[in-house]
């Protein structure tokens, strides 16, 4: 295995996915905005809210392609650069994928271009389904990625065919129903919410600072208050809630965001700052809240949270088990019919991935003396420092929106939208939710290292057998290319804002331009 | 649980359905490449190309997601194959994918600024959008013909000893250039239904006039590969249709003009690559009598027979191996397990049917033909 080829291959991944859920995001919220909107001006008829409706579509539209156009990607790629992984799995992990294709991308893409060029072919009433219709489609494809990340945390109803050396599902309905999977699903989808709001928010701002278009801004900021208040609750709400499950799943992972090394009496505290060493294997200048953790992540008050010692010494149990399931495997490998072999297997079955761990080391990890296997049971603790402070952003940002929203949606409701103060704030607010979503899926995938499906197959192992020149020519290809890309996307994104949302209006009906101030 | 359907049928049906996952994907998407690929040379000014990309302008991103469709049922249902050939074909799909990344930024942002500069470049990226890949598929069609040079360990993982260049070579080039002339016939039989008349219709008849003489040629010329070529494996002593997922199994050895038993064994399996050929015919029948539904009816006829073709003559093959032929993949060796077949099957036949009604309904609201009147009155159009 060549480790160089795993490491490239992550980092490719990893700037692809991110750069991927630079657009997403933004997507999931706004087209739910865009149903909103849209639904007022079929209620009301006012012919501004249609601008209002039309104006974000068109910037849902700059940001879908881009969403579309990484998504083929994301699709593809783990096949191209995943390729042992997509083998080790596929029977699983192939499955949500197809179904997000056939339920969910075929919804939206096939409606979005009825939502563009359709508004004089449909009823409004048509055209507001149509809209609907897209905001679903994004949503559910949104769903079926969550319960195949979910289950790459949390490998349910699957188990290793050694006739087949890989792992096949054996209960469909745990794989869907998989708890990971639907905490994951409702917290990333409302931080898309939160996204779209932020950005409605803050380009409103934007135009009652320099006064421009007020009218228009007014009822946007509006909709982006309320929007954003319910969405930036329900994501802290839903993300303690994927805490919780992490307790159930992936206790590791919390140790390690947590900066937690040892086991602490319940209920635990919950560390404000602290400075964590990989090397002392220790958190230096720590300061504590008690009580806290101990109450988010048991939901009581007398269970403990397990700690990184704790959590070592029994990996390093598991992949002694795992190696006797390895050497179990060879056998059948082998000789597909051998009885013995079969049952110790079978009792060890669940531990092979761990098994699987020393393959970074020794080629056969059943020549794996005590030592290394002790050392390897620290290669199932992630990075700690990364895990801390990505948390702490995360859900230190997740709190401020809530402040920000609660904030706007108070002088909303006193109708005082034009408070230069909280316009300015709005307009810095911008890029915070995209870090703080970043950090979640840093948290989420750095935090499963050293697996690419936790307890069951090592990331270094899933690679495809590629050259460092193979991926060094597609690395620099998707940067050179992504990079360019955003600049004309963030470049057309502000000449659209800066136009503002009459520009079409303008253009093709001078006569009831002027009419337009008015209305604002 | 004992389903209701073995093992050796719904792996059959999951050929089948792969099968129609690509056909509709040429049929649909197909039509998008190949106006893409006309782009440059049926429309000359601005006006003109907004005219012929408004023909695909509100449908093209329905219809990619045949392609989408097409590697996530491959991953669903014959994970091996989705393992081995993506990273086997590596540089080539990064050459797709580049390809297929630039065509929806180049519809989207086109529109959006009036430099004739910037308006061309987009038009050269829907050009590379529509050829490109075109030309790649096609290509790599061929070399899954002619078997890629990878062979599977004892775990199963996949090692490939090919260069990039090693993918072209006479045979696959045929195939790629037959490709690109078989959707670029589409896209201009497309264009034929849904542009209006004038002199971009008048050189849609050309090029379509030219690719349809082509696909008949280069089909006839890959059919003299296959022939008489070093094509062809074979499966030794009896394959069980409902055994593991594990290549390593089968016995396997190469076996020149192996790719015509099918056609002796079952003589009603001629009819695709006569549908191939008789497609491409009435084709260029309907273009000369200017019956634009019998152009389009012929070159869909001839992408299914062209399609249908490659898949039959290799039944069961899907993938095979020329340094290691007992590593080839089949539909018997290189599926997803019994019960994922038969779960994606059930969503298959629940959701399959509700895309093709909701995308005919869409295709029906935007009927008719794309005009450069409406350019001037709708602010909709790109």
């Amino acid at each position: 295995m060549d480790l160089a080829v795993v490491d490239l291959s992550r980092l490719q991944f990893a700037l692809t996915a991110l750069y991927h859920f630079l657009f997403v995001p933004l997507t999931l919220g706004l087209s739910f905005m865009l149903v909103i909107m849209e639904a007022i001006y079929v209620m009301t008829k006012r012919p501004i809210w249609r601008t209002v409706t039309r104006f974000w579509g068109t910037l849902f539209g700059i940001n879908f392609v881009l969403g579309v156009a990484t998504g083929l990607t994301m699709e593809f790629q783990f096949g191209m650069n995943w390729s042992y992984y997509s083998h080790y799995v596929g029977d699983i992990f192939g499955a949500p994928l197809a179904i997000e294709g056939l339920m969910a991308f075929f919804l939206e893409a096939t409606f979005v271009g009825l939502m563009f060029f359709g508004w004089d072919k449909l009823s409004k009433v048509g055209h507001l389904f149509v809209t609907f219709l897209v905001a679903l489609g994004t949503n559910l494809s949104a769903l079926w990625i969550l319960v195949a990340n979910g289950w790459m945390q949390n490998p349910v109803g699957a188990a290793f065919n050694p006739d087949t050396m890989r792992m096949e599902v054996t209960d469909f309905g745990a794989v869907l129903f998989n708890p990971v999977a639907q905490a994951k699903f409702v917290h990333t989808v409302s931080a898309g919410y939160v996204i779209a709001s932020v950005f409605v928010l803050g380009v409103s701002a934007y135009y009652l600072l320099k006064g421009k278009w007020t009218g228009f801004a007014k009822r946007s900021m509006t909709v982006a208050a309320a929007f954003g208040l319910a969405s930036s609750l329900s994501v802290v709400v839903l993300g303690d809630e994927s805490g919780y499950a992490l307790t159930d799943n992936q206790k590791m992972k919390l140790a390690a965001l947590e900066a937690m090394w040892e086991t602490e009496p319940a209920p635990a505290g919950l560390a404000a700052f602290g400075i964590p060493s990989m090397k002392d294997r220790e958190t230096h200048a720590e300061i504590k809240i008690p009580y806290v953790l101990g109450l988010i992540a048991t939901r009581s008050i007398d269970r403990p949270v397990e700690g990184i010692f704790e959590l070592v010494a029994q990996a390093q149990d598991r992949i002694e088990s795992g190696v006797v399931a390895y050497g179990a495997l060879e056998t059948l490998k082998a000789n597909p019919t051998d009885v013995a072999a079969r049952a110790v297997f079978e009792e060890h079955r669940r531990d092979l991935g761990y098994g699987l761990l020393l393959k970074r080391y020794v080629a056969d990890p059943r020549q794996a003396d005590a030592a290394l296997i002790e050392k390897t049971a620290w290669d199932t603790v992630p990075n700690v420092p990364l895990m801390f402070w990505s948390f702490r952003i995360m859900a230190g940002i997740g709190l401020l929106m809530i402040a920000l929203f609660a904030t706007a949606f108070v002088l909303c409701t006193l109708r005082k939208h034009d408070t230069r103060w909280f316009l300015r704030l709005a307009v810095l607010a911008l890029p915070l939710p995209w870090i703080s979503t970043e950090l979640g899926w840093i948290l989420a995938e750095v935090g499963r290292q050293p697996w690419a499906v936790e307890g069951v197959l090592p990331t270094f192992l899933g690679a495809s057998s590629l050259t460092v020149s193979q991926l060094w020519a597609t690395i620099i290809g998707f940067t050179v290319f992504y990079g360019a890309l955003a600049v004309v996307e963030v470049g057309l994104i502000l000449h659209t804002i800066k136009k503002g949302p009459f520009a079409q209006q303008e253009e093709f009906d001078p006569q009831r331009a002027p009419g337009a101030e008015a209305v604002a | 649980m004992e389903l209701p359907l073995d093992y050796a049928t719904l792996r059959l049906i999951w050929w089948g359905l792969i099968g129609v996952i690509l056909i509709a994907f040429a049929l649909t998407d197909g039509f998008d490449m190949g106006v893409g690929a006309l782009l440059p040379f049926v429309a000359r000014e601005d006006q003109e190309r907004r005219m012929v990309i408004n023909t695909i302008g509100a449908t093209w991103e329905g219809n990619q997601v045949w392609f989408i469709v097409g590697g996530a049922g491959l991953f669903a249902a014959w994970p091996f194959v989705y393992a081995v050939s993506f990273s086997g074909f590596y540089l080539a799909m990064f050459l797709v994918l580049s390809a297929l990344i630039l065509r929806p930024v180049a519809f989207k942002y086109r529109s959006k600024r009036k430099d004739p500069r910037w308006r061309a470049f987009w038009d050269w990226s829907l050009f590379v959008g529509g050829f490109v890949p075109a030309l790649v598929f096609g290509v790599a069609m061929g070399n899954v013909l002619q078997g890629a040079p990878f062979r599977l360990d004892s775990d199963l993982r996949a090692f490939y000893e090919g260069p990039f260049l090693g993918l072209f070579t006479p045979f696959t080039l045929v195939c790629g250039l037959l490709s690109v002339s078989m959707l670029v016939l589409h896209g201009a039989a497309w264009l034929g239904v849904k542009a209006e008349e004038g002199p971009i219709l008048d050189r849609a008849r050309t090029y379509g006039t030219i690719a349809a003489l082509a696909s008949v040629v280069l089909f006839a010329i890959g059919g003299l590969f296959i022939a008489f070529g070093p094509l062809g494996f074979r499966i030794e002593g009896m394959a069980d249709p409902a055994g593991p997922s594990n290549p390593l199994r089968t016995a396997v050895v190469a076996a020149p003009g192996a790719w015509l038993d099918n056609y002796g064994r079952h003589p009603w399996m001629l009819i695709a690559p006569a549908l191939g050929f008789a497609g491409a015919l009435a084709a260029l029948a309907g273009l000369w009598r200017r019956s634009e539904p019998l152009a389009f009816a012929g070159s869909s006829a001839s992408s299914i027979g062209i399609i249908s073709t490659v898949g039959l003559s290799m039944f069961p093959f899907i993938l095979p191996s020329t340094i290691d032929p007992r590593s080839s993949l089949t539909a018997w060796n290189a599926s997803s397990s019994h019960g994922t077949l038969f779960t994606m099957l059930l969503v298959t036949a629940v959701f399959l049917p509700v895309v093709l009604i909701y995308t005919s309904w869409v295709y029906k609201v935007l009927w008719g033909r794309s005009s450069t009147e409406a350019l001037t009155t709708n602010p909709d159009l790109y």
